[in-house]
């Protein structure tokens, strides 16, 4: 009887452990493997990172694939992408160049960052080794390592940054604050005052939109809308999963009303029209090879190109690994085609 | 809807402008001595009917606000993924911002995350690494704060010289908000903080469920005074484009730090010194030594009406000047105003008292008659600072940090009313 009693006590304590004082009991206990799954900060002395290398060369030709779309084949960044390379001791000048080498003060940091964003639009998908040679390819760019270097876990902390000295700690309390805190003046606060530069003048302000009085008295008619084939009206619902699995694309291809060659060409009313032909963009020869031979964007060679971008058209600049689900490409299709007609 | 209604209201709108134009010159249509037709005949909306009850079943501004939007400049950044708008905060009076104009900043999109596939987990240094869910969150005692979140590039543009001709394209990164949501210091305290031994010299490490995740390090002393782990804004949930179900809301401090899709907050025994505290949110000075962990918002205020975007357009007489600030250190306790581009100044009027960490509106009720104005304001906080302006901050830092511009803003306000973005000797 008392054994029983025992025993029946002690699964009560197993059931409901003992709160802590000034504590709701909410939440359950975290798993170590759901920790390690989320906890993946590296801090600047190396810890977090795990066992692993990757050297140089390795690292140009994954970043090729990866990277170079936005940042570059010599991390020199494309249009408005991040410099990754360069500018060193630009830091004091009127434009100073903040890339991985002239500015970042610890290696740490590009790792960790590298690993857990990049690439954009498919974060998390290289493996430990590939963020190691990208790393290491980061620092050969910016003249940190030689050609023949690798980097590991074990040499991590070795490796010295550029401007590791170059950062202070907020010092406004005593720079600023101590000034700044003080009665203002109200009156005869200065002899004259002059314009000395007009906004105007730059003129880099976005445009408002339309003119709004002309907005506001223009007939409202149904009719003048587009006139919409039903035959040809693809299913919404697929249009809406190709919209989303298309953010992957985002990053280089803009589509629909004011689409603008980017990193990669504007995809307004792609579908069958000519390979290669969107006015503006300027293309790989595989591309300009394709419209000189008059191909065209079908269904078939669509999905072909979606499903495995640097096979179907070799020599691609396109760094995109491709879509692995039919469904996906099928959706991404009827996404395009959704901006098809007259533009 | 009902083209019965839609279309006088159009004729009125024309109408409406007309008036005016002819209000700059100094008139009215009322003393021109002819009847107001908007009076004197029948109008549709007077005598037939409205919308019924749930037409719209979420309300949205009428159609003839629809220029009150966010809005953003191409040129800034290379995609909208990771890029920023801003707050229409020239159209907005009080202090609260409707969350469907408040300005958004992502660095790999606004995700998707129901609530039923939230988790936060707290680990590191705690006697009892957690998981919890959103039901979790709402089982915790709740608080409701007013703060202010400002992007510390706000007004970045503005540096080596007046660039952008509007007040929402200059100080329109801030919103501000209601929040509800758990402190979290009881997160905090619910994983216990006994490992962690003396937290004088800890860290929280706060990150995001989306591709960029954001990852802050902020200091113990900040994580258990008043940081907030919110869901709710303005009394409704979170929207997607605010990290909807859960963001953290770091009260006086850079908006890059208010992580949203919060997923995980790790107790360290130093910062991280993650991306986005060391390549940005870093503030270059002339000498290109670079000031880290610059986490405070100082105070700061700007005359939203008139400004370029809201140009005087009913002719001399009384004038309601407005505008906004705010101060990551506290209270705001005044706000001056100058018209002369900073020789006098005289004491504007507050909307209300100012609360912490939160807008506060101020008004000058004043008298414009044709004037040429070089229009300022200028705030102080309750620990006695006063906005710098764009001189002095030159001075002490040089005009290459990009972040943390809390300037004294000029406009050239013309005879003809319209206002321009302008720098004053």
């Amino acid at each position: 009887m008392s054994k029983c009693l025992k025993v029946s006590v002690a699964a009560l304590v197993i059931a409901t452990p003992a709160l802590a004082e000034g504590t709701f009991g909410l939440g359950r206990e975290a798993l170590p493997e759901e920790i390690a799954a989320w906890d993946v900060d590296i801090r600047p002395d190396g810890q977090g990172l795990p066992e692993g290398r990757g050297d140089v060369w390795t690292g140009e030709e994954v970043f090729a694939e990866q990277c170079a779309a936005c940042h570059g084949d010599f991390a020199e960044g494309v249009d408005n992408w991040p410099v990754l390379a360069g500018g060193f001791d630009t830091l004091g000048d009127k434009d100073p160049v903040k890339t991985v080498g002239s500015y970042w003060p610890h290696l740490s940091t590009v790792w960790d960052y590298v690993h857990r964003s990049m690439p954009f639009g498919a974060a998390q998908t290289l493996t430990d080794d590939e963020v190691y040679a990208i790393t290491a390819y980061i620092l050969y760019s910016n003249d940190l390592v030689d050609e023949d270097f690798e980097l590991s876990h074990e040499n991590f902390a070795d490796v010295e940054m550029y401007n590791s000295d170059g950062f202070i700690v907020d010092d406004r309390a005593e720079t600023e604050y101590s000034i700044w805190r003080a009665e203002p003046c109200m009156e005869n606060c200065k002899d004259d005052v002059e314009i000395t530069m007009r906004a105007s003048v730059l003129d880099v302000t976005p445009d408002e939109g339309g003119d709004e009085e002309e907005a506001a008295a223009e007939p409202e008619t149904p009719a003048q809308a587009a006139p919409i084939e039903v035959a040809a009206a693809p299913d919404p619902a697929l249009v809406a999963e190709g919209e989303r699995v298309f953010r992957q694309c985002k990053s280089c291809h803009q589509i629909g009303e004011g689409a603008r060659n980017r990193t990669g060409p504007q995809l307004t009313g792609i579908m069958d029209s000519g390979i290669g032909a969107v006015e503006g963009f300027r293309y790989s020869k595989v591309f300009t090879d394709a419209a000189e031979a008059g191909h065209v964007w079908d269904e078939a060679t669509m999905t072909e190109f979606l499903a495995r971008p640097r096979d179907a058209m070799k020599g691609t600049r396109m760094s995109f690994n491709g879509l692995r689900d039919e469904d996906d490409i099928a959706a991404v299709i009827a996404y395009l085609r959704s901006f098809d007609g007259p533009s | 809807m009902d083209d019965a209604i839609k279309a006088p209201s159009r004729r009125a709108f024309l109408r409406g402008s007309a008036a005016s134009v002819v209000g700059v010159a100094g008139a009215s249509a009322a003393a021109a001595g002819q009847p107001d037709p908007l009076i004197t005949e029948l109008q549709d909306w007077a005598t037939g009917l409205g919308d019924g009850v749930d037409a719209t079943p979420y309300g949205l501004p009428i159609e003839y606000e629809k220029d009150v939007v966010r809005r953003n400049v191409e040129w800034l950044t290379a995609d909208t993924i990771s890029s920023i708008n801003f707050t229409p905060i020239h159209a907005l009076d009080g202090t609260i911002t409707p969350q469907g104009c408040a300005f958004e900043r992502h660095h790999s999109g606004a995700i998707e995350l129901r609530k039923e596939d939230y988790r936060l987990m707290i680990n590191g240094l705690v006697d009892r690494p957690l998981v919890f869910t959103y039901a979790d969150l709402e089982r915790f005692p709740r608080e409701n704060h007013v703060y202010f979140c400002e992007c510390a590039a706000n007004t970045g543009m503005e540096w080596a010289g007046a660039q952008l001709n509007g007040v929402q394209f200059t100080h329109g990164m801030i919103h501000n908000m209601e929040y509800s949501g758990v402190p979290l210091r009881m997160l905090l305290e619910e994983a216990g903080l006994d490992t962690a031994g003396d937290l004088a010299d800890k860290w929280v490490f706060v990150e995001g469920a989306d591709a960029s995740s954001n990852g802050r390090s902020i200091p113990m002393e900040k994580a258990l005074d008043d940081v907030l782990v919110a869901f709710k804004a303005n009394g409704e949930a979170l929207r997607k484009e605010h990290g909807y179900p859960v963001r953290l809301v770091v009260p006086g401090w850079e908006g890059n730090m208010w992580v949203k899709w919060l997923r995980r907050v790790e107790v360290m025994d130093g910062p991280v010194e993650s991306r986005e505290e060391t390549s940005k949110y870093t503030d270059v000075l002339e000498d290109g030594t670079a000031r880290k962990w610059t986490w405070v918002m100082d105070a700061k205020s700007v005359i939203t009406s008139p400004s370029p975007q809201s140009p005087i357009t009913h002719g001399h007489g009384p004038l309601v000047i407005t505008g906004l600030a705010w101060s990551g250190h506290g209270k705001i306790t005044r706000v001056d105003i100058s018209k002369d581009g900073g020789i006098t100044w005289e004491t504007a009027r507050l909307g209300k008292q100012g609360d912490t960490k939160a807008l506060t509106r101020f008004y000058l009720d004043t008298q414009w008659n044709g004037e040429d104005w070089l229009l300022q304001a200028r705030a102080m906080d309750e620990t006695g600072y006063v906005q710098p302006t764009k001189a002095q901050l030159r001075e002490m830092r040089g005009e290459n940090s990009i972040y943390h511009n809390n300037c004294i803003q000029t406009w050239h306000v013309t005879p003809n009313g319209e206002a321009e973005n302008v720098e004053v000797s």
